[in-house]
């Protein structure tokens, strides 16, 4: 077999054979992906199902503290752990460009192996398409995930409630700025690194506390300010947010000083928002605190009446400003 | 650096100047922010909301995206499409749109991209050498806005290139200088600035001594400042003050970065590769002198020339108060565009478009 992916991968013969069973077969192996049919079959607990799909198609493939792979595969899992699901099976596709060296495939299957097995969820499906040079970038993973939603949870983005808290369960922006400083091959020397990480282990913890949650969401593409701006305006609540107490890490915050960025609008792979009330709030975070994914929690504002579908902080200074939604990308400023 | 962020978003001390910010009773006084990252600094933080009625903040022009003229964008524009070009920029320009013949929106580089021309966003000019030097067949334009914050840096480049043959690299200038523009709005009584917040940045590069021209000549005291919050509260507290002590002077708060000689090795670079020359401020017209342009000696590595561009003025796009904002002599609310036409995601004018644009400031943070 050559040692980079050529069109006839994908060609459905003999080289698509041999990639699924030298690469995805040994690194993604359950009892259902051996089923070697057109779909896998499975029987799925009794209770509401939660069901997501998710495309990831990162530039670069491999970073700091992650890579496509383990990208693909929280990213679907934390989705369905924001439903209040505990996720059980996954899908996923691949979309190759041809000349992909054969050796980071295998190192982004394995990844997706390991990280699945974190996670304790079985990818069942999957699907291999190999492009020409220039059509994609690399490598695209779609992947879809299915999950069981245990009675008494019932969390929405439409949930928040005035007086509920809003948890956040880290430093914000690390993904946003590895990706940046990697992309750009920025000469900045740091050692922020992804916070790429499954929750769903992490939330299950909480669950069996407590139910009384009302909103989970993880805060990704367009970071904490552009999440809580959907949560404000899909509950038809406003939030307060309080500058001092949200958590940033010191390289993030003096790299984006740098570069005319905002944390606040900074991506995160590895963070979930929590929404709840006041009540159980603290024996939340406590129990997050306990999670190594959730050292850092802390509650960085609370949910309001008015202004209704906005997001307004009490900045260092004692004034307040208006958080809104990201528009575009964030874009390096001039000076 | 971190330490210095801390200390200057110190809350306790930021609350208690905020108190005494709120609490001024002196004359009714206006203070122009001259730069668009103290325009920035300002909503940011929330320290408009602090501020008491005597107190009256404007913007001035001090945002280089904004003060662009169009013809600068429709060159731009026209050059990305060549085959032969690769463009490269700071992110804040992609989104402008170059205005048509009749007024209307026209398109922007974000446009251009996405049709397939070769645009790439930098984060410094240097990274463009790079991309001139692995790609020999093609010729590579950096745009070159910005203020003397800016300049020397790519003045560097153009030095850069021209060491290292790099005969493919140009730059296409739309510099602008400081000093001429503060001239021009001293005088204009309609703006009737009382004081002005002088930007730290550009402070670091030229110095004082200008400041201290402005308030001799024209009466009007300054005090040159930081973009974290208890800089921009002190100074503004501290030229209140002033203005209603009639204490005409210039004061250098950011004495943490700024001398009164400035830094004359940036200044050098500056000066061996651009020469002053009259230049179109958008909204606000031609100042003398206000502008930069590579001198003769580097002409191979001056777009206007290497592509025999013309620079002339052409439209603005109708309905656009941009000017009128840039001078400080409205506000975005007076504009009929402003949140409806014109917004982050549709700009119409320029102060819209780039995030210290002035519109874009108070259309992001405003509201409350």
């Amino acid at each position: 077999m050559p040692d980079i992916i050529t069109l006839a991968h994908g060609s459905g013969g003999k080289l698509t054979h041999n990639l699924i069973n030298d690469i995805f077969a040994r690194h993604l192996a359950n009892d259902i992906l051996k089923q070697g049919d057109d779909a896998a079959r499975f029987d799925l607990p009794g209770g509401r199902t939660a069901f997501t799909t998710d495309s990831f198609v990162i530039s670069p493939v491999f970073f700091r503290g992650g890579d496509i792979g383990k990208l693909a595969v929280c990213g679907t899992v934390n989705d369905l752990a924001a439903s209040g699901a505990s996720p059980l099976y996954l899908t996923c596709g691949f979309i190759i460009e041809e000349g992909l060296p054969l050796d980071e495939l295998e190192r982004i299957a394995a990844s997706m192996g390991h990280t699945a097995k974190e996670c304790g969820v079985k990818i069942v499906a999957g699907d291999t398409k190999v492009v020409q040079k220039g059509a994609a970038d690399k490598l695209f993973i779609n992947t879809s995930g299915i999950g069981v939603i245990a009675s008494g949870i019932e969390v929405s983005g439409s949930y928040a409630k005035p007086g509920d808290r809003v948890i956040v369960t880290g430093n914000i922006g690390d993904h946003g700025c590895t990706i940046l400083l990697e992309r750009e091959g920025l000469d900045i020397s740091s050692d922020i690194q992804s916070d790429c990480a499954p929750l769903n282990s992490m939330l299950e913890e909480v669950f069996s506390i407590t139910s009384d949650i009302h909103v989970l969401r993880d805060p990704t593409r367009g970071g904490l300010a552009t999440t809580l701006n959907e949560i404000a305006v899909q509950s038809g609540v406003g939030i307060q947010l309080y500058e001092n107490q949200i958590p940033v890490r010191d390289e993030v915050r003096g790299i984006c000083e740098l570069l005319g960025m905002d944390p606040l609008y900074m991506a995160n792979e590895g963070k979930m928002i929590v929404i709840a009330p006041e009540g159980p709030a603290d024996r939340i975070l406590e129990i997050l605190r306990k999670n190594r994914y959730g050292m850092n929690s802390r509650i960085i504002g609370e949910v309001v009446k008015a202004p209704a579908g906005r997001v307004v902080m009490k900045t260092v200074t004692g004034g307040n400003r208006v958080v809104d939604m990201l528009v575009g990308d964030q874009l390096p400023r001039i000076c | 650096m971190n330490n210095f962020i801390d200390d200057f978003r110190n809350s306790e001390i930021a609350r208690k100047m905020g108190s005494m910010l709120s609490s001024y009773r002196g004359r009714p006084v206006t203070i122009m922010e001259v730069c668009g990252t103290h325009t920035m600094a300002i909503f940011r933080y929330g320290i408009r909301a602090l501020l008491p009625d005597g107190i009256r903040l404007i913007s001035g022009p001090g945002c280089p995206v904004c003060v662009t003229p169009s013809y600068y964008v429709h060159a731009a524009v026209t050059l990305s499409q060549r085959d032969d070009v690769i463009i490269t920029t700071f992110g804040d320009m992609m989104r402008i749109p170059a205005t048509a013949g009749d007024g209307s929106r026209g398109e922007s580089l974000l446009s251009r991209k996405a049709q397939g021309n070769d645009i790439r966003i930098v984060y410094s000019p240097l990274d463009s050498l790079k991309i001139a030097a692995e790609n020999p067949g093609k010729k590579v334009v950096f745009l070159s806005v910005g203020f003397e914050t800016t300049v020397p840096v790519i003045a560097l480049s153009v030095l850069k290139a021209n060491e290292a043959g790099l005969d493919n690299f140009s730059v296409l200038s739309a510099n602008k200088t400081v000093p001429e523009a503060l001239k021009v709005l001293s005088v204009d009584s309609e703006i009737g600035v009382d004081g002005y917040l002088y930007p730290g940045h550009v402070s670091a590069i030229i110095g004082t001594g200008f400041y201290d021209e402005i308030a001799e000549r024209y009466g009007i005291p300054g005090i040159v400042a930081g973009f974290e919050p208890l800089d921009v509260m002190h100074a503004i507290i501290s030229l209140a003050s002033n203005i209603n002590n009639k204490k005409i002077v210039v004061e250098n708060q950011y004495c943490r970065v700024v001398t009164r000689e400035g830094n004359p090795v940036a200044l050098e670079k500056m000066n061996e590769v651009f020469e002053a020359r009259d230049a179109v401020w958008r909204g606000i017209g031609c100042i003398p002198g206000s502008g930069l342009q590579v001198r003769d000696k580097y002409s191979k590595h001056d777009a206007w020339k290497v592509f025999d561009l013309r620079q002339e003025a052409g439209n603005e796009p109708k309905g656009c108060l941009c000017g009128e904002v840039l001078k400080g002599k409205r506000t975005p609310k007076d504009c009929g565009l402003f949140g409806k036409a014109c917004t982050p995601e549709n700009p119409v004018g320029s102060c819209m478009v780039s995030s210290e644009g002035t519109c874009a400031a108070y259309y992001k943070y405003g509201g409350i």
